[in-house]
């Protein structure tokens, strides 16, 4: 097994753990607990990007979730009382329904992957470079369109909140 | 150095790449002890005392003339200062929440040593970069990195389980958070002007076109590097605002604010574990002045006596390496002064500054850059 694969099972292998002890800690009911481990699971996915060569992606992605949006979500949970929580345990029913989910996901996932399997060596250094990736968002390629009511869907969502926090309206 | 030649070219990259760190880190850790004793010279300076002058040590301090002055310069003090957060009671109050207390300086220490890996210190020595990670995202690494050292400070106040501190860390989250943003906005405009993420060729383009800060001497006095100008001091001096506040300085520790919440994040702490979030704010210091050397400053060139060129030799290399420790370290005593110098902000301005102020300001230089380079017509 070459070096590369072997990052990559360790990283893959950490994301599942990390990921699933956000849902799923057996020490710990703290959401603050499982806030840092959903850190803990982006850091690592991102590794899974970096082996991809997607170096833009891997790095983008701990700037934006790792740093920016878990912060504000350890921020408002930091701000609730969650004495609740930290008591409630992990019941049956939770257990039984998310593993069905994440099996009926993973089969989903399987058979899509099995089936469009695409022709080896794809050309890994155009999809990881950043001018390559801008080119593609931004020039008339297929993704311009999607990409642009992508971030009209996002303005839309930050003036709704605006609208929203405003305690009144004039 | 024939051994060297012998290994296979992975193995000379592993073996250049930890003599690297080492030889980074080393001084580092050097350079931050020795900017604690720094800020209290220059904090005596400024309010007219003296400042630490009283350790000496038995054998060099009885030399005549030398350890008299070493004595009087505190140079031994870093020495003391380690030692003795060393041997200090390290106490865990019964009430903080453990793992989290332990973690906690660990964490606001890593990332701060992270960020030195991808800033060019030098050209070349030899046949190695002076860089030890020469990435092609570098700034994006950085600010990656840079972002995850909130963590420290907000689990250091959510560890404690008492008020101040707990204050301390949502500040301290609420505010780097909002300073990212206008940090990373500032810096647009250097990957507009450059064209490239990497840091090493943020420099190069500064070799040639004069510094990002001040783009006019060095290679040319066009219109454009004209025009770019108020773009390059708008962007340098919101870093230079971002950098202070992302780092917890005064004017903006509102995180430690003293006179409001006793230290804040790091109230509970003791020993070493204070020493950690000590050594982690210098740290991040450090990465900051590095940072602004290298995007704004021109990193380790000067635009004359033939400085901007890549080093053809040993000694080269070094002068280069010594220009860049210069840059950096004349950054750190801007730091220390502007802190014995300003009042702290109330934290209601400072969010207005950053939000209201900053984020326009930089969003604005960014179509202004952006319409400079469009119509001069790169």
């Amino acid at each position: 097994m070459a070096f590369p694969d072997i990052l990559f099972y360790i990283c893959a292998f950490l994301t599942l753990l990390f990921g699933a002890l956000v849902v799923a800690n057996p020490f710990s009911r703290n959401p603050v607990t499982s806030a840092m481990f959903l850190v803990l699971t982006i850091i690592s996915m991102s590794g899974l990007f970096l082996l991809l060569n997607a170096f833009f992606l891997a790095t983008v992605q701990i700037l934006v979730y790792a740093g920016a949006v878990m912060v504000l979500f350890l921020f408002v949970i930091m701000l609730l009382d969650l004495k609740e929580e930290q008591r409630r345990k992990i019941n049956l029913f939770g257990i039984v329904t998310g593993t069905a989910s994440v099996a009926g996901l993973g089969v989903l996932l399987w058979g899509t992957i099995w089936s469009q399997r695409s022709p080896a060596n794809p050309d890994l250094k155009l999809i990881g470079d950043t001018k390559a990736l801008g080119l593609e968002l931004f020039t008339k390629g297929q993704f311009l369109l999607p990409f642009e009511i992508v971030s009209v869907l996002l303005l839309v969502a930050m003036v709704g909140v605006i609208l929203l926090s405003k305690k009144e309206l004039k | 150095m024939a051994w060297l030649d012998s290994l296979s070219p992975q193995t000379q990259f592993v073996f250049f790449t930890l003599l690297k760190i080492a030889c980074v880190l080393g001084p580092l850790l050097t350079l931050v002890a020795y900017a604690v004793l720094a800020e209290r010279k220059v904090s005596a300076l400024i309010q007219d005392r003296v400042g630490p002058n009283r350790v000496n040590l038995p054998l060099i301090g009885s030399i005549p003339v030398l350890g008299p002055f070493l004595t009087k310069l505190g140079f031994w003090h870093p020495l003391v200062d380690g030692v003795k957060s060393f041997i200090k009671e390290d106490f865990t109050p019964a009430h903080v929440r453990k793992i989290y207390f332990w973690l906690a300086p660990a964490i606001s220490l890593v990332p701060a040593f992270l960020v030195v890996a991808v800033i060019p210190f030098g050209s070349t020595l030899g046949a190695q970069k002076m860089v030890i990670a020469d990435l092609n995202v570098g700034i994006l690494y950085t600010f990656g990195i840079v972002s995850l050292g909130v963590y420290g400070i907000v689990l250091a106040g959510y560890a404690a389980n008492s008020k101040f501190p707990f204050l301390g860390g949502i500040r301290a989250s609420a505010q780097m958070i909002s300073y990212e943003i206008a940090m990373g906005m500032s810096v647009i405009p250097v990957f507009l002007v450059v064209g490239d993420l990497n840091l090493g060729k943020i420099i190069e383009h500064q070799a040639q076109n004069g510094w990002n800060a001040f783009p006019v001497f060095g290679g040319g006095f066009g219109l454009q590097q004209w025009l770019l100008v108020p773009c390059g001091v708008v962007s340098f001096v919101i870093f230079f605002i971002s950098a202070l506040a992302e780092t917890n300085r005064l004017p903006f520790d509102m995180a430690e604010s003293e006179s409001e919440l006793v230290s804040g994040y790091h109230t509970e702490y003791s020993s070493m574990k204070f020493g950690m979030f000590f050594i982690g704010e210098y740290a991040n210091m450090f990465a900051g002045a590095a940072m602004m050397t290298t995007l704004f400053l021109g990193g380790w060139t000067l635009p004359f006596l033939g400085l901007d060129q890549p080093a053809d030799s040993i000694l080269m290399g070094l002068v280069h390496i010594g220009i860049f420790m210069g840059k950096m370290l004349g950054f750190m005593f801007i730091f220390m002064w502007l802190r014995w110098m300003l009042p702290r902000f109330r934290y209601d301005q400072l969010m207005d500054l950053g939000w209201r102020r900053m984020i326009p300001l930089a969003l604005a230089n960014i179509i202004l850059t952006a319409a400079v380079l469009a119509l001069t017509n790169r």
